[in-house]
């Protein structure tokens, strides 16, 4: 196994450990405390700290899972073992119904959502006579197996850390998988992700309940630990301190969310005491260094203490073990001279601002076509109205035959059509390697749960290697194992060809590929723009470098204004005095 | 029910949305201007009854030496920062004393104030003044140098600063309530209902704020620049408008419209340390119901969320809230529904 992974080898081997140590009962008791902040935690990592959403309704979920199984085992006498799933159905229920509510809309409609949502259920809680009002339900049994008490002890924390230990190995085989690399892209905003035909919206459904039932294992656990359960820990105050646990910790890391319950459960503890007898009087002063140590913590150490421990871990490649995986399946390529994108009048309005103006052109299988203008003339609009990132306000594209006029742009990308953008967007922290792999999305299929369990192997193999087939194809086979957010400019355009080539487009959208390249980079753009051309695929090409753009293209369409000034081959653009006035001017 | 039970309930909800209304103004305007969802704000609404009802008392409220401590870290921050930028002492003097000046001024007035037993109208002044005083210097030590972080992290920061200012408003006022003598004791038996006078000054303020921020946001040039701000904050830059000091701007109105609505509920309801989260919540409600950019929309939400809340107090007494914090996902299905927007980076 890699060094990436010492902590988890190292929490592993600590488990059976701890346990066995002559450790007094009360530090049991705080490790066990912190084995359940830390599992509630974890998923405001996957959530927070990877997906860039957040919730204030962990606690709630933690809630959910304790009472559901309370009040099951004390009415109902049911077994601990089954009530688990019971509070686990009814808390994905409830996060599903809040996650297609606001999902949908700015990020910080979760929050807010789950704000109230946290509130009206801890005055649900507190005002409900069958939940025992603001008293709670007491008198709950500790787990057991059998005749075997896991009690609170010993046997408590091995369960808890085991749980724990399994979700964070979960999240960690996630991460790093192909619906991982999906929630990865989330937090960039959803085009790039979109136009790679990932349903942004689905995966951040995904990622609310995936967060929501580790909270609800969490409520389980605690129902079983305290035997007793009332609506304070569940409030709104405990969702903050969650939330609060895993920003100190290190929300983009799995470990973040031990290291950060870890620190909060000992530092609540002492401040409890310590604060009310250095100010006299009782009461919960600990919010005010907790409340100033957040915003501290969000200033100078946005990424928390965790970050400062991984900075000294030893960082390895990813080991190349794919060099025996299949190919991933390749589509049927239209034949040579066969109508590809037909763009008929297509138009795009801002308001009275006409960006696009009734443009028509066609391109073929094999076909490089240039759209040239000047700046501002509408090229980008235009490229986004193809892929289906903007609406068009009138007009028909037809791709293949099919017409795609009303179809979002991750249904186009799933029929064959990548692009490349004109602000490089990419998931900086990644390699470049994986973010190449993502082009490879709509072409494998392994979900949430295989990549959890780590079944996805062979596919991901695949997607590797043809991520690396695609990057050596453009020269860029020395980077695979760089960070994507470290390459210069030229390189990060190059990345963003390899990775719409990944996708296996019959028709490849490239937005100023050439920006920022050098002249050698250049000249081998163009031999790779050949050669694609060569084995079929359609470029449509967007750029401002006229030596490579009149190389390159076989036909070019000229914009001005938003409207088509003219098209035709390279030549008699040239010599069109009409392109020549956009351009530089008419002489007076 | 019967008509009279339902005016009572009605004049009941219209008088607390009318403070709702004010919060929710003040959430919108914090939130388009610098993109902060401002958790705190009913922190103000807290500190500005409990400070009144503590001059009241003839102390001096703990808010006071708050204020001096936060005016001072924040003359720090702004005297370092002005250092750094251009290494002239002279200069970083000059900016941490601005900075300085009216906070300890105020907080030197409350000081000599509080055991005079002043007139209760000059109590409430003071007490607007050293609440308000607070806005700039929250903006300044939490906010200011985090403006480019996305909203969600300014949000967290909310939370801490929530957590903060309440766990300060339980060491300064204790944990006990406290409820401020009525402004005016006036009676009107109107039809079933009772006006009181205090309902009349509570209508009659908001609505004034109300038509005073509509006159500001349209018709002065500081009110149009703080608009400028809120839709394109580089823009507004190049412009000239310091987005340090619209923020800084902004926050001293949401202070003002705080204490303001602190001090109109304080005869109405007794008031905790804690009790401005919940109610700065229910105008965040209705801010949301307004999309968090309408300023008439969170005015209606406003009035909505109060009514609700009141007909909720009659029947249900103990799911009030509930029934209004529900309230809030009913709202946003709808908004969904109708396509919401998107986040998009461009």
């Amino acid at each position: 196994m890699t060094m990436k992974n010492l902590p988890l080898w190292l929490l592993a081997a600590a488990i059976p450990l701890v346990a066995w140590l002559p450790l007094p009962d009360f530090w049991i008791i705080q490790l066990n405390y912190i084995g359940l902040y830390a599992l509630v935690c974890l998923g405001l990592v996957l959530l927070t700290g990877v997906g860039g959403l957040t919730s204030f309704g962990q606690a709630a979920f933690v809630g959910i899972g304790a009472y559901t199984t309370a009040w099951l085992t004390l009415n109902l006498g049911m077994s601990p073992w089954l009530t688990v799933w019971i509070g686990l159905a009814i808390t994905a229920v409830s996060a599903l119904i809040l996650g297609a509510i606001t999902l949908r809309m700015s990020g910080h409609y979760l929050p807010l959502a789950t704000i109230a949502w946290g509130l009206s259920l801890y005055y649900l809680m507190g005002n409900l006579q069958v939940l025992g009002k603001y008293d709670g339900l007491q008198g709950l049994k500790s787990l057991s197996i059998g005749t075997l008490s896991i009690g609170q002890g010993r046997l408590f924390f091995i369960l808890t850390w085991a749980i724990l230990l399994v979700g964070a190995l979960a999240l960690l085989n996630l991460l790093d998988s192909r619906p991982g690399r999906a929630i990865r892209s989330l937090k960039g905003g959803s085009q790039m992700a979109e136009a790679m035909g990932i349903n942004t919206f689905r995966y951040k459904v995904t990622i609310f309940l995936i967060a929501s039932l580790l909270a609800s294992i969490g409520g389980w656990l605690l129902a079983h630990f305290q035997l007793t359960v009332n609506p304070s820990a569940f409030g709104l105050k405990m969702g903050i301190e969650y939330l609060f646990m895993a920003v100190v910790g290190g929300v983009g890391h799995v470990w973040g969310a031990l290291v950060g319950a870890a620190l909060m459960k000992l530092l609540d503890d002492y401040l409890q005491v310590a604060l009310p007898a250095l100010i006299g009087t009782s009461g919960s002063y600990e919010v005010i260094v907790f409340g100033i140590a957040m915003v501290l913590v969000l200033k100078y150490m946005p990424d928390g203490l965790w970050s400062m421990v991984a900075k000294f871990l030893p960082r390895s490649d990813r080991p190349v073990d794919w060099q025996n995986a299949a190919e991933l399946p390749a589509r049927n390529k239209p034949a040579m001279g066969e109508s590809v994108l037909e763009v008929h009048q297509i138009r795009k309005q801002f308001g009275g601002l006409v960006a696009v103006n009734d443009i028509s052109f066609e391109i073929t299988a094999g076909q490089i076509v240039g759209l040239i203008g000047p700046n501002g003339a509408g090229k980008s609009t235009t490229f986004n109205l193809i892929t289906g990132l903007l609406s068009k306000t009138s007009g028909q594209v037809k791709f293949r035959g099919q017409d795609i006029s009303a179809l979002r742009s991750r249904l186009i990308a799933r029929l064959g059509m990548a692009r490349t953008f004109q602000h490089v967007k990419m998931i900086p922290d990644m390699t470049v390697l994986e973010n190449v792999a993502m082009g490879a999305y709509t072409r494998s299929g392994s979900g949430v749960l295989s990549s959890m369990l780590r079944t996805n192997r062979a596919e991901e193999q695949r997607l590797m290697k043809e991520a690396q087939r695609q990057l050596e194809r453009i020269g860029m086979g020395a980077y695979l194992h760089e960070q994507a957010g470290n390459l210069a400019m030229g390189p990060q355009r190059l990345m963003e060809i390899a990775r719409a080539l990944c996708c296996d487009p019959a028709l490849l959208l490239l937005d100023e590929p050439a920006a920022g390249l050098r002249h050698k980079e250049k000249q081998d753009l163009i031999l790779v723009l050949r050669q694609l051309q060569s084995e079929g695929m359609s470029i449509l090409l967007v750029e401002h470098d006229m030596g490579l753009v009149m190389d390159v293209c076989d036909h070019l369409v000229v914009m001005e204004f938003g409207t088509l000034l003219t098209q035709g081959t390279p030549a008699e653009i040239q010599a069109s005095p009409a392109v020549r006035a956009a351009y530089l001017g008419t002489e007076h | 029910m019967d008509f009279s039970i339902a005016s009572i309930l009605m004049l009941d909800g219209v008088t607390n949305g009318a403070i709702y209304a004010l919060l929710g103004l003040a959430t919108v305007l914090v939130f388009t201007v610098t993109r902060i969802i401002f958790i705190p704000q009913g922190e103000f609404v807290a500190y500005g009854a409990l400070t009144l009802a503590m001059l009241q008392t003839g102390k001096v409220p703990g808010t006071v030496w708050l204020l001096v401590i936060l005016a001072v870290v924040a003359a720090l921050m702004e005297g370092v920062a002005r250092w750094r930028h251009n290494g002239q002492f002279g200069s970083a003097l000059r900016a941490a004393f601005k900075t300085l000046v009216f906070p300890v001024l105020v907080a030197g007035l409350a000081i000599w104030a509080a055991p005079q037993q002043l007139p209760m109208g000059i109590q409430a002044v003071l007490s607007v003044a050293i609440v308000t005083a607070f806005g700039p210097l929250v903006y300044r030590v939490a906010y200011q140098s985090l403006e480019s972080a996305t909203p969600l992290v300014l949000l967290i920061v909310s939370v801490g600063v929530h957590f903060a200012m309440t766990g300060l408003g339980l060491l300064f006022f204790g944990a006990e309530g406290f409820r401020n003598p009525s402004f005016w004791d006036l009676r009107f038996p109107l039809g079933p209902v009772t006006l009181s006078g205090q309902m009349v000054i509570i209508f009659a303020v908001s609505l004034a704020l109300i038509v005073m921020l509509w006159l500001y946001f349209e018709r002065s040039l500081r009110g149009k620049a703080l608009r400028a701000t809120a839709v394109n904050r580089t823009g507004a830059r190049l412009m000239g408008i310091s987005s340090h000091s619209a923020g800084q701007l902004t926050f001293l109105l949401a202070a003002l419209i705080g204490a303001l609505s602190g001090l109109l509920i304080g005869p109405t309801t007794t008031v905790y340390y804690d009790s401005g989260f919940l109610i700065g919540l229910k105008g965040f409600v209705a801010a949301v119901i307004g999309g968090l950019a309408s300023y008439p929309g969170a005015l209606l939400g406003a009035l909505f969320v109060g009514i609700v809340e009141a007909f909720g107090a009659f029947w249900a007494s103990a799911f009030k809230e509930v029934i209004v914090f529900t309230l809030i996902l009913p709202v946003l299905l709808a908004r969904s529904l109708r396509g919401g927007h998107s986040d998009e980076d461009h």
